[in-house]
C-alpha cells in the first residue's frame, strides 16, 4: 500500500491504454421538488437526464454549459457522493454500481475531488498539514505526515513555511493548491475539478492551470474538469462535452468543437465567449432568456424555445447524438445534422 | 493556447507572522475587549466569593441571634446587615453562591453534554432520524421553560438533586436545536464531501470534522443559558420546590427576606441583586466569546 503512494507511481493499469478510465451510461438523478406536503402531484426536477460520456485515459474531459445545466450534479453522481436514480458506472472496465463497502472506498480512492469553494472545502480547525495528511491517516499510512509535506512542496507550498498554517491565513489560490494537494494524497488516476478555479483572479488561474498540467504529465493523471469558463476550457481539456437542462448535446475533441460547433447551443456559446479583439466586439447577445424549467422540460428537443432554427419536428422528436463524420469522435444532438430528420434546413446545415 | 502559459509558478510568499491556532486568535480578541474582561473579573471575584466561602466568610452563616434580626447595611460587625433570623448576610450571601452557582452550572453542563450528542446525530444522520427527534424535542418547546421547570420539579418532588434534573431537562431540546442546525450546516460544507472522498467512515469524520466546528457555537449558545439556568434555579427555591432552609441559597434568601421588604428593602434586595449581577456577567461574557469567535473568513 505504501508503494501505490509513492510520488511517481507506476500506473495500476488494469483494462490497458485503449480503454476509457471511465464510462458513464445513462446516468439520471431527478430530484423530487414538493411544493407543499399536501400536494398529491409529484414533481421532479430532471437535474441529469440520461448523461452518457467516456474519459480516455490521461486525458482531461471538459464539461460546459449555463448554470443548472447539471455539470455539477453529474460530478457528485460520478464521485458517488449522491445516489444516482439509474446509469452505470464503468471505472477502467470494471462496474461500480456493485462497489460497496471497502470497494467503494477503493473505487473512491482512485477518484478524487477538487471544490469550486476553496475555503469551504478545508477544515478551518484543522492546519493544512493535517488536513491533507486526514485521508491517508484514516487508511493507516504510517508516513502521511511526510507525505502530506512532500505533497505541499509539490503543489508550490514550501512545508516549512505553510505545513502548520490555518485554511484563513492562506490566500484563495493557496487553498486551491492545498486542496489539490489534498485530492493527490490516495495517488488518484481520476481527478474531478468542479469549477476548481473559477473563484481565482486570472494570474492566479493561470498558475493554478499550469500546475494542474504539470500534475497530469507527472502522475499520469486523468481530468473531469467542470467550468463554465470557455477560454480555460479551451486551454486544459483534450475533450468537451456540452451540457443543457440535463442531457449531452455535443461532445468530441476539443479543436472539433471550438472550431466546427454543430448544436445551435454550442454556436450561441462559443459566439458568446468576450472577444480578445476590440474591434470584433460581440455586439448582441447570441442567446435570449434562461434555460426552460427544468420540472417540465420542453418535448423534443430540450433547446428548441430558444434556438433560432427550431422547427415543427424538433417539438415532435427528440434529436439523438450522432456522429458528424467519419470516427470523428464528435457528436451532438441536432435534427439540422440530420437529413433524415425532416427538419427543412437539415442539409443546408450539414457539416462537412 | 496550446502551450503552457508563460507565467512562472512562484513559491507563494511566507507570511511574517508565526501561525496561530484558532483558539489563540479568539483568545487575543477577547483580550482586548473591555467588557469580556470587565464580566470575566466580576465572575471571578463571585466565584472565588463563593468557593472560598468556608475560609473568607466573617461568620457562621447558619448562627442565628434573635436581637440581631434584620440590621441594616454597615452595622457593625455585620458588613451587609442581617437577615430576619439574625443571621449575617454577607457570610450567607458568600455560602449561598457556592449553591447558587452550582445549580446554574450543573444543568447547563448536563444539557451541554446530552444535547450535543443528540444534535449531532439528529444534524449529521438527518432524514426521518432528524425528524424525529427534532419533532419529539418540539413538544418541549410548546411550554415555556419556567413553566417547564417548574412542572417537572414539582412532579419529581423538591429538593435540590430533583431540580438539577428539571433544569437539565428543560435545556436539552434547546441545546439539541442549535447542534443539530449546526450541524446540518458543517455536514454541506465541501470539506465533508472531501472527508467522505478518501473514505473515512462517518465516526472518524464526525470526530474530526463535525465535532470541532459544532462545539463552538453550542457552547456559546450554553454560556448564554448560564444566566437563565441560575435565574431558574433561584426561581425553584424561591418557590420552595428546590433548596430547603436554612441551607443558603440566594433565591430562597430572597424568598425568606420577601417579609423585610418594607423594614429593610436595601438588604431584602441584596440577594437579588447577585442574582442579577452574575447572570448580567455571564450574558455579557458569552456575547463577547460570540463575537470573538467570529474571525475566521
Amino acid at each position: 500500500m505504501n508503494a501505490a503512494l509513492a510520488p511517481t507511481p507506476a500506473p495500476h493499469d488494469m483494462g490497458g491504454p485503449a480503454q476509457p478510465l471511465l464510462i458513464v451510461r445513462d446516468l439520471k438523478k431527478h430530484f423530487p421538488v414538493r411544493s407543499s406536503p399536501l400536494d398529491r402531484e409529484r414533481k421532479f426536477v430532471h437535474a441529469v437526464d440520461g448523461v452518457n460520456f467516456s474519459v480516455p485515459k490521461g486525458k482531461t474531459l471538459g464539461i460546459v454549459g449555463e448554470s443548472g445545466c447539471g455539470k455539477s450534479t453529474t460530478a457528485r453522481l460520478v464521485a458517488r457522493l449522491m445516489p444516482a436514480d439509474a446509469g452505470e458506472l464503468i471505472f477502467d472496465g470494471e462496474g461500480v454500481e456493485e462497489f460497496r463497502g471497502l470497494r467503494l472506498k477503493e473505487f473512491r480512492r482512485n477518484l478524487q475531488m477538487v471544490f469550486q469553494d476553496s475555503f469551504a472545502s478545508l477544515n478551518p480547525r484543522l492546519t493544512i498539514a493535517e488536513t491533507i495528511a486526514y485521508g491517508p491517516r484514516v487508511h493507516g499510512i504510517a508516513r502521511a505526515d511526510h507525505q502530506a509535506r512532500e505533497l505541499l512542496d509539490r503543489v508550490g507550498l514550501d512545508p516549512s513555511h505553510f505545513a502548520g498554517r490555518y485554511p484563513h491565513e492562506l490566500s484563495g489560490g493557496q487553498r486551491q493548491r492545498v486542496n489539490i494537494a489534498r485530492a493527490l494524497a490516495f495517488d488518484p488516476r481520476l481527478v474531478i475539478l468542479d469549477e476548481a478555479v473559477a473563484a481565482l483572479d486570472k494570474s492566479v488561474q493561470a498558475q493554478v492551470l499550469n500546475l494542474l498540467q504539470e500534475l497530469k504529465a507527472e502522475r499520469q493523471l486523468t481530468y473531469l474538469f467542470i467550468s463554465h469558463d470557455l477560454h480555460v476550457v479551451h486551454y486544459l481539456s483534450d475533450y468537451v462535452m456540452v451540457m443543457y437542462l440535463g442531457q449531452v448535446i455535443e461532445s468530441g475533441p476539443v479543436e472539433r468543437i471550438y472550431g466546427h460547433p454543430a448544436h445551435p447551443y454550442t454556436r450561441a456559446l462559443l459566439s458568446a465567449v468576450p472577444s480578445m479583439d476590440p474591434e470584433h466586439r460581440t455586439q448582441a447577445s447570441p442567446l435570449a432568456g434562461d434555460p426552460p424549467n427544468p420540472i417540465n422540460p420542453p418535448s423534443g428537443c430540450r433547446f428548441r424555445d430558444r434556438c433560432p432554427h427550431a422547427h415543427a419536428v424538433c417539438a415532435s422528436a427528440t434529436p439523438a447524438l450522432r456522429d458528424m463524420g467519419r470516427h470523428s469522435e464528435h457528436l451532438a444532438a441536432c435534427h439540422l445534422n440530420d437529413p433524415a430528420s425532416g427538419h427543412p434546413e437539415a442539409h443546408q446545415e450539414q457539416r462537412p | 493556447m496550446s502551450a503552457t502559459l508563460p507565467l512562472p509558478l512562484p513559491a507563494a510568499a511566507a507570511p511574517a507572522q508565526p501561525s496561530r491556532s484558532y483558539w489563540t486568535v479568539v483568545w487575543r480578541q477577547l483580550r482586548r475587549d473591555p467588557m469580556a474582561m470587565a464580566s470575566a473579573a466580576v465572575l471571578l471575584l463571585i466565584v472565588g466569593a463563593a468557593v472560598f466561602a468556608p475560609w473568607l466568610a466573617p461568620a457562621d452563616p447558619y448562627k442565628a441571634s434573635m436581637i440581631k434580626r434584620l440590621l441594616p447595611i454597615g452595622s457593625p460587625g455585620f458588613l451587609l446587615g442581617t437577615d430576619e433570623l439574625g443571621r449575617d448576610l454577607l457570610s450567607r450571601l458568600m455560602h449561598g453562591g457556592r449553591l447558587s452557582l452550582l445549580m446554574g452550572v450543573v444543568p447547563v453542563l448536563a444539557a451541554f453534554g446530552i444535547g450535543t450528542t443528540i444534535g449531532l446525530l439528529a444534524g449529521y444522520v438527518g432524514g426521518r432520524v432528524n425528524m424525529a427527534i427534532m419533532r419529539v424535542l418540539d413538544i418541549f418547546y410548546a411550554f415555556p421553560s419556567v413553566l417547564l421547570a417548574v412542572a417537572i420539579s414539582g412532579a419529581l418532588g423538591p429538593g435540590m438533586s430533583n431540580s438539577l434534573i428539571a433544569l437539565t431537562l428543560v435545556f436539552v431540546p434547546q441545546v439539541v436545536r442549535v447542534a443539530e442546525s449546526v450541524t446540518t450546516q458543517v455536514r454541506q460544507l465541501d470539506y465533508i464531501e472531501a472527508a467522505r472522498m478518501s473514505g473515512a467512515g462517518a465516526f472518524s469524520i464526525i470526530r474530526t470534522h463535525v465535532l470541532g466546528n459544532v462545539l463552538g457555537p453550542v457552547f456559546v449558545y450554553a454560556t448564554g443559558l448560564l444566566s437563565v439556568s441560575m435565574i431558574l434555579a433561584s426561581g425553584l427555591s424561591f418557590l420552595g420546590l428546590g433548596v430547603k432552609p436554612p441551607e443558603p441559597e440566594w433565591g430562597l434568601m430572597l424568598n425568606t427576606l420577601r417579609s423585610a421588604i418594607y423594614s429593610n428593602p436595601w438588604v431584602a434586595a441584596l440577594p437579588g441583586v447577585l442574582i442579577f449581577v452574575t447572570s448580567i456577567a455571564f450574558n455579557l461574557l458569552a456575547d463577547s466569546v460570540r463575537s470573538a469567535m467570529d474571525i475566521r473568513k
